[in-house]
């Protein structure tokens, strides 16, 4: 597979695609997080996606967690079916509009997981490759030992499949999650050359981090759709509204 | 069984957590050659009769002592209900549809129909890949990468297709009950009438299925006929693929 059929060419698109990666503990979303409220702050649109979040696939994804009924490749489909869900009704839709989308998660989670699971990660691979390419794509690198720190420092309630226990890597919770996340962060490292993964260094301040991410973006924006600031504030001062019931529609008057 | 065959590898791999649980990885297609049981794929389009000679073609395999696993699309534990709910809006877009029927054949075939080979049963499979594959090409999806997602599954020892036209499917769907709104392609065709747009549809699909019979060598079975003539082809067609019979010293 060439590294041109790894994704697939919609044309031109007047959005810009940012993406966020790496392991658990890495600090990604917040980045992410502190990107899209700068992004907001400039006057962007903004569509923001999370990894395994449709909701039309979301009963079945949950059932089949909750009653362990998933094995490494219905895994890998489920998790294809539900980026699919929101590609299609969400992500293209507003890149061709000319929105900035940023999601957290992309394709190379399935790549790391699948393949952590056993997965041929040349079928996974040609599975997703209807994915547009991203127009960055950043790995936030942590060492595993520091990622671990930051995630069980709580003693946080692991999950089945989070902890990878369906690979049956140990009987313990806490080192199966250890175990299975030191192979996700391989196949990461692995994914810097093959997909040219921006990597920023997770271990510096977060503000570092978000300045060399914002470096990036922020050259990229110029052709992005633009809301305006105060969607609410002229209309009501002109017609000596209060807007409160605006509150019942989801809207926000006082921005 | 020779002991060849014997040294083969399992299919997939042996899961750890449950010793005995097949896993296929899509690294390569499934081989189920060194399973006793028989994999039989009865294939056509909507409203053919597929139900119904599956429903003749049970009972005949139980009388003769045959075990028979009877398994169709859309019917796995893990996502049949979901796939079903799916369909039943208007939003969700073809790509997911095919993902999600993917995960609803990857189960099946990990958790009913492998184990039932392996078991020894005769496996009778209302629909394989091949009318997923069908109904996607028609409406715009990459074939390439459609056969790809299912470079996993293994090839049946049979493949019999239910071939028809479409003026001989017409009667048959006319006296079911209304028209469907996916079989009639509804979905995606620019047509605003029903039975126009099955007819047109149902064109292309057969045409389509007509392609894909020959790259997986469909055993042809013509369905313009009488049900019992059909059934009586179909009867013998099956015979030739089963494992001399239970009970019978071979």
């Amino acid at each position: 597979m060439s590294a041109a059929e790894r994704y697939t060419d919609y044309g031109p698109l007047p959005g810009k695609l940012f993406i966020v990666e790496g392991i658990d503990g890495s600090g990604k979303s917040t980045q992410l997080d502190l990107l899209r409220k700068w992004i907001v702050a400039r006057g962007y649109c903004v569509y923001f996606s999370e990894w395994n979040s449709s909701p039309l696939v979301r009963a079945t994804t949950k059932m089949g967690k909750d009653q362990h009924l998933l094995s490494p490749m219905t895994f890998s489909l489920i998790h294809a079916a539900d980026f699919a869900d929101r590609l299609d009704r969400a992500i293209l839709p507003s890149l061709r509009a000319g929105a900035v989308v940023l999601t957290d998660r992309y394709i190379f989670t399935a790549f790391a997981r699948d393949a952590a699971r056993g997965v041929d990660p040349d079928f996974v691979r040609r599975v997703y490759r209807f994915a547009p390419k991203p127009d960055a794509a950043f790995y936030f690198r942590v060492p595993l030992d520091e990622a671990l720190r930051r995630i069980l420092a709580g003693r946080p309630e692991l999950k089945y499949y989070e902890a990878g226990m369906d690979l049956a890597l140990s009987e313990d919770p806490y080192e199966s999650f250890r175990l299975f996340q030191g192979r996700i962060r391989e196949q990461y490292e692995l994914m810097v050359p093959e997909f040219d993964l921006t990597v920023i260094d997770a271990t510096l301040p977060i503000t570092e981090q978000q300045r060399q991410v914002r470096k990036i973006v922020g050259n990229m924006l110029d052709s992005c759709l633009t809301r305006p600031s105060t969607p609410y504030g002229r209309l009501l001062t002109e017609h000596g509204l209060s807007g409160h019931y605006l509150r019942e529609v989801g809207a926000r008057p006082e921005i | 069984m020779d002991s060849r065959s014997a040294e083969r590898p399992e299919p997939g791999y042996r899961n750890r957590v449950h010793d005995e649980a097949v896993r296929v990885l899509g690294d390569a297609q499934v081989d189920v050659s060194r399973y006793p049981g028989r994999l039989i794929v009865l294939e056509g389009t909507d409203g053919v009769g597929r139900s119904t000679h599956i429903a003749l073609l049970r009972e005949w395999l139980e009388t003769e002592g045959y075990g028979v696993l009877h398994t169709g699309l859309s019917r796995s534990r893990l996502a049949g209900d979901g796939l079903r709910k799916a369909k039943l809006g208007t939003t969700v877009s073809q790509r997911t549809l095919d993902l999600f029927y993917a995960t609803d054949f990857a189960d099946r075939i990990e958790n009913d129909i492998l184990p039932a080979l392996r078991a020894g049963f005769v496996v009778l499979t209302d629909r394989y890949f091949y009318s997923i594959m069908a109904r996607s090409i028609v409406r715009g999806i990459d074939r390439d990468w459609l056969r790809d997602l299912y470079r996993f599954a293994p090839a049946p020892h049979g493949v019999l297709y239910l071939r028809v036209s479409v003026d001989h499917l017409i009667p048959r769907v006319v006296t079911r009950g209304p028209f469907d709104y996916w079989e009639s392609g509804m979905d995606f065709q620019e047509e605003t009438e029903l039975f126009r747009s099955f007819r047109r549809y149902q064109s292309r699909l057969l045409s389509v299925f007509e392609e894909l019979a020959k790259t997986y060598g469909f055993q042809m079975i013509d369905a313009n006929r009488d049900i019992a003539d059909v059934f009586a082809d179909l009867k013998e067609a099956v015979r030739s693929l089963l494992p001399s019979r239970p009970g019978v010293a071979s």
